[in-house]
């Protein structure tokens, strides 16, 4: 178990240390993230050596950020002055989401699948 | 010593409201009882009634959230399950997520600012549609206020899971494939143990969504507040 722990944290490591060396403002996290799948996928390290951690992490990861979430004490004020803007902007940028996501994936594999032949419909 | 602004006593509460609003989700399965949600607001309410400094909280509760970073870099292993997913319909799943994630940060922006949103709210706002962690290391970077982005996510989370499956309906998207793919883009780990319920492919393609939204709205929105001009 350890040894997960360390490799977790050299590759929040090698995040970390890309974004001092470029300065992109992605976060840290984000950039380990992709580094840990593409060490997966080119074999450089093996599933078992993370899987344990890594899926007990995931399975909780609503645990890790409650403190931070907490923090929102501190801007009660900010969220009534403006509450209207940010549940407006919200549930609208939400139901927008769902509709093009959605539409455009079934549009493109429409477009695909028409394209390639036809006697492979559609498989959903 | 007063025991209720113990550090070791405030974090063993956050526990128990996490691990109580979990037990009485699975055993109701009422949405609202959302364990981050009680957690957070259970926090927030006992902290107001007895006078308590979010610092006094946060002697204990730093030491949750250092786990904050590896916790999302753990994400990689589901991503990496996926791959292979991924590679068979990498066309139409890339021009979903880009479109989708693109909408989405342009939409909120453009919504917020139609309402007079102040700047930092806008760009608090910008990442909501991602899981919590992400979301937050994405508003930290462009300068927008973690906490309240968290908030946002989570209520954003909720209104996806109770109404998405209607509003999938309406806008007529009715694969479970492109449905899933929704659900998650749209409101992350909430949404997609909405569409788990449904069904597994719902689920796992949901899953998929919200990971590769978190990926690209990391990725992306630096950039689209920069093309749209909005900074601190």
């Amino acid at each position: 178990m350890i040894l997960q722990f360390g490799i977790l944290m050299a590759f929040l490591a090698a995040g970390e240390l890309v974004v001092s060396l470029t300065g992109i403002p992605i976060p840290s996290s984000i950039i380990g993230m992709i580094l840990l799948t593409a060490a997966l996928h080119f074999k450089v390290i093996k599933l078992r050596h993370v899987e344990m951690l890594a899926n007990f992490m995931v399975h909780n990861l609503g645990f890790f950020f409650v403190p931070a979430g907490v923090g929102l004490i501190n801007c009660l004020g900010l969220i009534s002055d403006q509450w209207l803007p940010i549940v407006g902007a919200s549930v609208g940028s939400t139901i927008i989401i769902m509709a093009v996501t959605g539409r455009v994936h079934q549009w493109v594999r429409h477009a695909m699948s028409r394209r390639n032949s036809v006697r492979e419909t559609s498989t959903n | 010593m007063n025991l209720i602004t113990n550090r070791y006593f405030l974090i063993a509460l956050t526990f128990a409201l996490y691990i109580g609003a979990t037990r009485l989700q699975k055993r109701t399965g009422l949405r609202l009882l959302n364990p981050i949600l009680i957690a957070m607001g259970g926090m927030i309410v006992f902290l107001s009634i007895f006078h308590i400094d979010y610092e006094v909280y946060q002697a204990g509760g730093e030491y949750i959230d250092f786990w904050l970073k590896p916790a999302v870099v753990a994400l990689g292993v589901p991503l990496y399950k996926q791959l292979s997913t991924i590679k068979k319909q990498l066309i139409p799943l890339l021009v979903a997520e880009l479109a989708g994630c693109v909408a989405g940060i342009i939409s909120v922006v453009a919504l917020a600012k139609l309402f007079n949103a102040s700047n930092e709210v806008i760009l608090s706002l910008a990442p909501k549609a991602v899981t919590t962690p992400i979301a937050m290391e994405i508003s930290a970077a462009v300068g927008g206020i973690p906490p309240l982005t968290a908030a946002v996510v989570v209520c954003t989370g909720l209104f996806g899971g109770i109404a998405g499956f209607r509003i999938l309906k309406l806008s007529r998207v009715d694969s479970p494939i492109a449905g899933g793919l929704s659900m998650g883009t749209a409101a992350h780990a909430i949404g997609t143990s909405t569409a788990m319920e449904r069904s597994d492919r719902y689920g796992a393609f949901s899953s998929l969504g919200l990971t590769l939204n978190g990926l690209l709205t990391a990725l992306l929105t630096p950039l689209v507040l920069e093309l749209i001009g909005i900074t601190v």
